[in-house]
Parts: C-alpha cells; structure tokens; sequence
C-alpha cells in the first residue's frame, strides 16, 4: 500500500498513463479515495481500464477486475453475490465510462438494478468514445464535433440530443441516483458517501472532462465542468426512489457560449449562421433544465457558489483519518 | 439412489450435490427445465445459493464470471443462440482461467430458427478455451457435471458439460444419483488463487501488449494439452469413488478386429450401439468411438483406439459451412500427423434434431466399409428435392 499521504489511500495511485488534465483520472481518483481499499472494484472496458492497467502494470491498490466492455454491472452483480453468499459485506464498485453505461452496458446495469444488487456504479461521463478516438456515443450532447460526427457541409455535428440517462435510472425505482462533476468536490464527496450508506443498487453520473475529446486546454478541465453546471447544461441532482431529491441551486445561470467557446469540439457553431442556430438550440436546452430541476430557486443547503468557496478551504475534504489497515 | 428421473432433473441432482453458491442463468429452450428445477431448489431452501435470474445469456456468463472471481463456486447452463450471445464473455472467463462448469443443452443455432438438438452451438465455440464434454447418457451427464467441477477446478480452466437438446434434457431415464457425502469427499471445497480480496488486492483482467499477448496464450494452451491427463486421471477416480466411469476422453466399443470404425459424439452413441451389434452379429467387422472430450482435442486416444482401424467414418451433427465436418477435420490432421493414412470420411447427420435411428447409421456403416463414392463429408438421409433455391425463396 502507498503510504506517502497519510491523509489519503491512493486506491488509484499515481504513475498511470491518464492525458494531462483527464477528468476521468481526477473523478476517479477522488471517488475510490473516498471509498477506500477495503472495498472490490469492477471496471469497464474504456480509458480508465487501459490507463491503469497498461501492460501487466496496475496502478490500483485495491482488488480490481475487468472483463469486457458490456458487462461491468453483471460482473458486479456476481461479485456481489459470491460475497454475499460468502457472509461477506465488502461494498462492491463499478467503474464505466459514458459507452459502457449509456450504450453497451446499458443492458447490464438495468439488470443489476432490477435485481437490487448492494452495487455501486460509477459512470464517469466524457460524452463520447474517448480511448478509441472520439467518437460519438450516445450521451454526446446536441451539435458536437466527434470523429464520427464531423460537421461538414451538410452536417452541424451530432444529430441527436444526450440521452436522459439519470431518468432512464432514476426509473428504476431505485435508492439513490446522483449527478455530479468533478467540479465541486464537497458535492461529489457528500454524494460518494450518502451512497456509500444506502444499501441496494446506487448510480453515480460524474460529468469528467476530457481536454483531448472536448479540445480544450488540459489546464481547463475543472473550470470547463464548472461551466457545464453554471449554464444548467448539467444540472447536479439527486434521485431517490424516482423522485428528485436534491438539486445544487445555481448562484446565477451563465450563457452556454461561456461552455462553447472554451473548447474545439463546439468551435464549428461560431463559424456561421447554422451554428448560431445550433448554439441557441444548446441554450434552449440548457433553460429547459433549469425550469425542470427548478435551478435557479431551488431551496437548499450549497448553490455553485457556495460549494467553490467550499472547496478552496483547506483540502477540501480530503482529510479523513487514515484508516488501521491490518494488511 | 437409483431414482427414474428426467435428464434435466438429473443433472441438477448432480450441480446440488456440488454446492454451487452462485447460479446465474436466462432461459432458453432446452435448458429450460435444468434452471427451473434449481429455482425451485433454491426457493425450496434444498440448495442454499444466490440464484440470479440475468436479462441476457451475455449477462448470466458475466454474472457467473463475477462470482468466481468473488470466490463462489458457480453454475450457469444455456444453448444455442444464448451460448453464441455470451461467447465474448466465454472467451474472457477462459482467458482468466476461471474454473466454472457449465450445462450445454446443444441446441441447433438459427437461421432458421430451431429448437432441437444438434451440436453446432457447442462446436461453434470450441476456440473460446473451455474445455468440451460431450455425455452419452442422463447417468453420465450426472456424473460428468461432478467430474467436471473437479477438472475446472485442478486445471483453473472452465468445462462445458455438452447434453444433447431434448434427446437428453428431456428424457426419462433410471439414474443413480450419488450420496451427498461421497461426492464430498471426491469434490475438495471451493477455493479459487485469485480470488478478489482486500486484504490481498490483486488486478485481474489488465491489459497486455505484444511483448507479453502471446506467452499468455500459448500458456492457455498448453494448460488445456495437460487437461487431457487430468480429465482421463479424474474418470478414473470418479469409478473408484463411485463404480462408474466413461473411458476419460474417448471411449471405444467392439474395437476388437473392426475394419470400420465410426467416430461419434454425445447420444447418438446409443443408436450407433444398437447398428454395430446388428452389423457385428451379421459378421461385419465393425466398432464404434464416442468422442467424450472433444476440447483439449484428444489426438493420442483416438489414435490409440483407431490404431488397427482401415477406415473411419465420423458421424458429427455440426459442421463448418464451406468446409465440412468438424470432428472429421480434426481427426483427419491428428491422425496425418501420426503417419497413419487412414480414409476418414464424414457423414453430417441429426442436424436440427432430425433423427439418426440405428437403420441409418447401418447405411452409413455400409457406405464406408464398401469403400466407393468416397467423399470428405456429405450429408445423411438428405432429400436434395426438398433443398429451398433461392428462387422459391
């Protein structure tokens, strides 16, 4: 075990092959730290599995397995079972990005929902097939350029709207679904540990930048996720039994240029007229999330800019006690 | 006890006495009635296991995979399209060498669509790593599933136990169904190296480049080479602990002077029995292979059995289209390689659950002593004035 920071785990430990700026290896990182070792991690085929485990090199301090790209949740549900039935209540985690959970293994975790598996999957959202070079999945927003979307003359970029995916789970009838970025951390901690207290299948959608996908500079990440949520583009929610149970109210609502125009992949609609119409569709969607989720009056306990000021006290969280490990 | 029971009944007799803790499955028609009786085990408090009913064959070979390598002895049966639905996952649980039994109730795979029995589903995976039984009869089918724990578990390698569709799964048939104690002391307790544990992290499934890629292959293979010995070693043992066994690999019949050999697999033995006694008895020198392990290949047994042979016929109800029959293939390669030029030829037969009675299999025996019109592989009893042209269609 990597004892250099006492204050922290290191169940993902550094020296991992992440880009610079990877919102997936910062939302990771917090997540299983906030779990801890004593707990089985599942993962997904994706950049998360090929980053970490490069070559019979692994960068996890904790049990970890993968097996395909489709089939996390159902391997989940089997790990979880064997414990089970071994009189064992070792938390079991899955860990998937936005193609194995919106679209390949979709199947798979509304089966492990279904069935209550005491699971927690992770979905870690960078809106398209990063690891094999930025294609569109379906949880790529409205109007992106991906490798497979490419605007053209014909084309303003993806087609299709991002599925609704928390609703899509959140219809489950399920204990808990939650969203949230790597962004406002004291949001993401309380949300790991409220689903680390609830028994039963729990869903965790992290939006994590990726600077390479989005085309913006890696030094961007956090504020690029900041904004996702500032202009109600991805509003930070909760769900609990299929009702909303928590909404992170918006201090004030930005303008989605403020998004756009900080990354490449959105750089297309300022180009011409069609773009602007592309842009004021994105808007329009935005605005439809903050009168659904009631965003900009929702009464509760952090807005954005409280959570910020949250998190720049201090380590924001990280200072747990290390735990007596009896390895 | 010897107990009249139906063959899906039968070998989840057999899965019970081995103490799964884990059962995934989704159901398919033939296997249906193998996990309907192990739900109603489990409902009834006679097995204490999860069971896990799973929305996909792909998901129930996951879900099994997952338990494992979470240190639960697992059981998943299917067939046909649900075996070719989990393949990637078939693969995966090889490749990891998780020891894991399966139940294939073999089913012929569409198009078009049909639900009886013959072997292309099973033979369609036989790259996939698992190693292939294919049984006889309901009382091997028992006493294979306990067999099959004990190799998957010595080798760290997963078994497909193939019983055919129907003709098995949903037959009656007086079987012996071993006592709880005895198939405890033949069968060790669960224990998997590398199973997930805190306080043993380990990471299964990393990837791997082409520096390293090939050495894991190549130590699959040659794991499943030094299954062959195990699964002949573990036959053995299983007539001592319990007065039954099934010639490990291969089991021959009437070998003793027979000219002409044929070489099968699975139930259809049964009938081949009944054609050979007929032929012998009208003093045609004939015998009989079945094929029990199809998958480590078992080259020197059948060339063993085969050494005094002067032709071959391989009755198979599977095919590669474009090629020909599988097993035939197979044995033809294995048997160039020993410089024995034996003639084999091969008849496709039972395709679609259409029957192989023994008056058949007399024909082929027949065909292939007599020598003429030799050919690598044709079709038995096919009605070319039935085949559908693309016109009519």
């Amino acid at each position: 075990m990597d004892t250099r920071d006492t204050f922290r785990h290191n169940v993902l430990t550094s020296g991992h092959r992440a880009c610079s700026g990877c919102g997936e290896a910062m939302a990771a990182r917090m997540v299983v730290d906030l779990i801890g070792p004593d707990a089985i991690y599942v993962n997904a085929t994706g950049c998360l599995q090929v980053f970490t485990t490069h070559n019979q090199q692994s960068a996890w301090q904790a049990p970890w397995i993968h097996s395909v790209f489709a089939n996390a949740a159902a391997v989940a549900s089997g790990v979880e079972a064997a414990l089970r039935a071994r009189g064992k209540d070792t938390p079991v985690v899955v860990q998937a990005g936005d193609g194995g959970t919106f679209d390949i293994g979709l199947q798979c975790l509304s089966g492990m929902i279904e069935r209550g598996h005491d699971v927690l999957f992770v979905c870690y959202d960078n809106e398209a097939y990063m690891n094999t070079g930025v294609q569109r999945s379906s949880s790529t927003p409205h109007a992106v350029r991906t490798t497979t979307t490419p605007p053209g003359r014909l084309s303003e970029g993806k087609h299709h709207l991002k599925k609704d995916l928390i609703s899509i789970i959140a219809a489950h009838q399920m204990p808990y679904a939650a969203t949230a970025t790597v962004a406002y951390f004291p949001d993401l901690k309380a949300k790991v540990e409220k689903a680390m207290r609830i028994k039963g299948p729990r869903f965790l959608h992290v939006l994590s930048p990726c600077p390479l996908g989005w085309d913006h500079d890696a030094a961007l990440s956090v504020t690029v996720a900041r904004l996702a949520v500032e202009t109600g583009l991805f509003p930070l929610i909760e769900m609990e039994y299929g009702a909303v149970t928590g909404v992170m109210r918006l201090a004030r609502q930005r303008p989605v240029e403020e998004y756009l125009k900080l990354q490449g992949r959105f750089k297309h609609l300022f180009a011409d007229k069609e773009g602007a119409a592309e842009i004021r569709h994105l808007q329009a969607l935005a605005d439809a999330n903050i009168r659904r989720y009631g965003l900009l009056d929702a009464r509760t306990e952090w807005d954005t800019d409280r959570a910020v000021q949250a998190q720049r006290q201090g380590r924001g969280g990280y200072a747990v006690s290390p735990k007596e490990t009896s390895l | 006890m010897r107990q009249l029971l139906e063959g899906s009944r039968a070998v989840v007799e057999a899965v019970r006495l081995c103490r799964p803790q884990v059962i995934a499955a989704y159901p398919i028609t033939p296997q249906t009635h193998i996990i309907e009786h192990l739900a109603q085990f489990v409902a009834d408090g006679d097995l204490p296991a999860g069971f896990i009913n799973a929305e996909s064959e792909f998901g129930a070979a996951s879900v099994v995979l997952g338990a494992v390598a979470g240190g639960a002895r697992a059981f998943t049966a299917t067939a046909s399209q649900g075996l070719l639905l989990m393949t990637e996952v078939l693969y995966n649980i090889a490749g990891m060498r998780l020891p894991l039994v399966m139940v294939c109730a073999n089913r012929a795979v569409s198009a078009p669509i049909n639900i009886f029995s013959d072997h292309q589903d099973s033979m369609s995976v036989r790259d996939a790593g698992w190693v292939q039984l294919y049984v006889e009869s309901n009382q091997e089918a028992v006493d294979t599933v306990i067999q099959a724990y004990r190799i998957a578990e010595t080798c760290e390698l997963p078994v497909m136990v193939c019983m055919d569709g129907f003709f098995l799964t949903h037959t009656f048939e007086p079987v012996e169904i071993p006592e709880q104690a005895a198939v405890d002391e033949f069968l060790p307790p669960f224990h998997f190296a590398r199973t997930l544990n805190p306080a043993q992290p380990m990471t299964l499934g990393g990837g791997s480049e082409p520096d390293n890629y090939l050495e894991f292959r190549a130590a699959q293979h040659q794991a499943m080479e030094q299954a062959s010995e195990v699964i002949a070693a573990i036959d053995l043992d299983f007539g001592d602990h319990f007065g039954r066994s099934y010639g490990g690999l291969a089991e021959p019949y009437r070998l003793e002077g027979a000219d002409t050999v044929m070489v099968t697999l699975g139930s259809t033995m049964g009938a081949v029995r009944d054609a050979a006694d007929t032929l012998r008895g009208n003093g045609m020198p004939v015998g009989a292979v079945r094929l029990r392990c199809f998958r480590p290949f078992p080259a020197q047994a059948l060339i063993h059995c085969l050494a005094g042979a002067k032709r071959v016929v391989v009755l198979e109800k599977a095919f590669s289209a474009g090629m020909g029959g599988i097993v035939s293939t197979e044995l033809r390669a294995a048997l160039h390689q020993a410089g024995m030029p034996i003639p084999v030829e091969s008849f496709i037969g039972g395709l679609g659950g259409r029957d192989l009675t023994p008056a058949v299999i007399e024909e082929i025996f027949h065909l292939a002593a007599s020598g003429k019109d030799f050919a690598t592989s044709r079709f038995a009893g096919l009605d070319t004035g039935a085949m559908p042209s693309i016109e009519e269609t």
